[in-house]
């Protein structure tokens, strides 16, 4: 009988052993999923290989191209021909000589075009990552990281702009697809993640280098450079919506959306992202 | 020719840090493309950094380095004014070197 004490006894401190030990593992378990990845970026932040795109996107901009064996260094981007600083966070915008409301790609489609005379269809039709949309994602690297540290700052003057918000609200709210998914299902709600990415919610200004103002990043998974275009269309692919044109305007008015929602984050583009 | 490296080289006492990020594709040789065909291998295989033209080390790297390569090492005695000399060789004999100055 005694001996059934102790044992009960010791089994009992066996037990809160390992209920402290359980404790302790569990604790040390969210340390490591939340800010394990913010320390694994934090290492790999010192060395962003976004910095190889932004180097080879200076020269390119610099560099005189295509049929018309012209530079970029003519376009303007919104705050006048040739000013690049700035001029990320405040695209997409309404251009008056296009007529349009444009993100940086489109836009960049158009200087390629009136500049160089590159056609639009050398980039669209090209495969990300290959030909010219390599020269693309360079670009957009060199380019938004010169406004790196400024925040979002989208006008909305213009009706255009306008319309182009709401346009990018209803297809961020359209639920479709074999899956009936809408932008909305994982960035509609604060707090979600998939798998161990946090997924930002993009109804309102998710923080200072979240979401749009992520945006182009480089993925270490795949070493390539992401732009909000290519971002953009692998979301509707995971949503397994059809892809949707390059530069099209439901690309753009969901950067307006996002964008605009997004004022007075902090850009961090181009970031790191796993 | 391959892009430049981008190379930083900071002096903290009585050495250097250095952080040397190098563009390369570094394919394994194991990957297929989407016809099935094996892309051949293609990555460095060869690291080398001088200081002030002095060898001060050496590395043999092979396919398990990651594309777009972050290298980070310190040399002991190197002072602001230095200059630090990074050379990549890949196993299709192309190669680069490129230079910084301690800061």
């Amino acid at each position: 009988m005694q001996a059934s004490v102790l044992k009960t006894g010791t089994a009992a401190a066996i037990a809160a052993a390992l209920g402290l030990g359980l404790a302790a593992a569990s604790a040390l378990g969210q340390k490591s999923t939340a800010d394990g990845i913010a320390e694994y970026r934090a290492m790999l932040a010192d060395g962003n290989p976004a910095e190889l795109f932004e180097a080879r996107g200076e020269a390119l901009w610099k560099e005189p191209r295509g049929p018309k064996n012209a530079s970029l260094e003519r376009c303007d981007l919104g705050l006048g021909p040739g000013v690049v600083k700035g001029a990320w966070v405040q695209l997409p915008r309404w251009f008056p000589d296009t007529k349009r409301v444009q993100d940086l790609e489109s836009r960049l489609l158009t200087c390629m075009e009136t500049l160089q005379g590159i056609a639009p269809e050398e980039v669209t039709k090209a495969p990300f990552g290959k030909g010219e949309q390599k020269s693309m994602e360079a670009l957009a690297a060199w380019i938004s990281a010169e406004s790196r540290g400024q925040r979002m700052n989208l006008p909305q003057a213009h009706p255009e702009e306008k319309r182009m918000y709401a346009l990018g609200q209803k297809a961020f709210y359209f639920r479709g697809g074999p899956m009936d998914f809408s932008c909305a299902t994982c960035h509609g709600e604060s707090g979600k993640r998939i798998r161990l990415q946090d997924l930002p919610d993009l109804r309102t200004n998710p923080g200072d280098g979240i979401g749009f103002a992520a945006w182009p990043a480089y993925r270490v998974s795949s070493g390539e450079l992401w732009t909000m275009q290519r971002r953009l269309n692998d979301c509707y692919r995971q949503q397994r919506f059809p892809y949707p044109g390059y530069a099209s305007d439901v690309t753009i008015a969901l950067g307006v959306f996002m964008g605009v929602n997004a004022k007075g984050a902090e850009s961090v583009a181009p970031s790191l992202k796993r | 020719m391959a892009d430049p490296m981008r190379i930083r080289a900071q002096s903290s006492g009585n050495a250097a840090t250095v952080r040397v990020l190098m563009s390369h594709e570094m394919e394994t040789g194991l990957r297929k493309d989407a016809n099935g065909v094996a892309i051949p291998a293609w990555h460095i295989r060869e690291v080398s950094a001088a200081l002030n033209g002095k060898t001060v080390m050496t590395a043999q790297w092979g396919p398990s380095i990651s594309k777009n390569p972050f290298l980070q090492f310190n040399i002991k005695g190197a002072k602001a004014g230095d200059k630090v000399s990074i050379t990549w060789v890949d196993n299709k004999g192309d190669r680069r070197t490129d230079e910084a100055v301690v800061s």
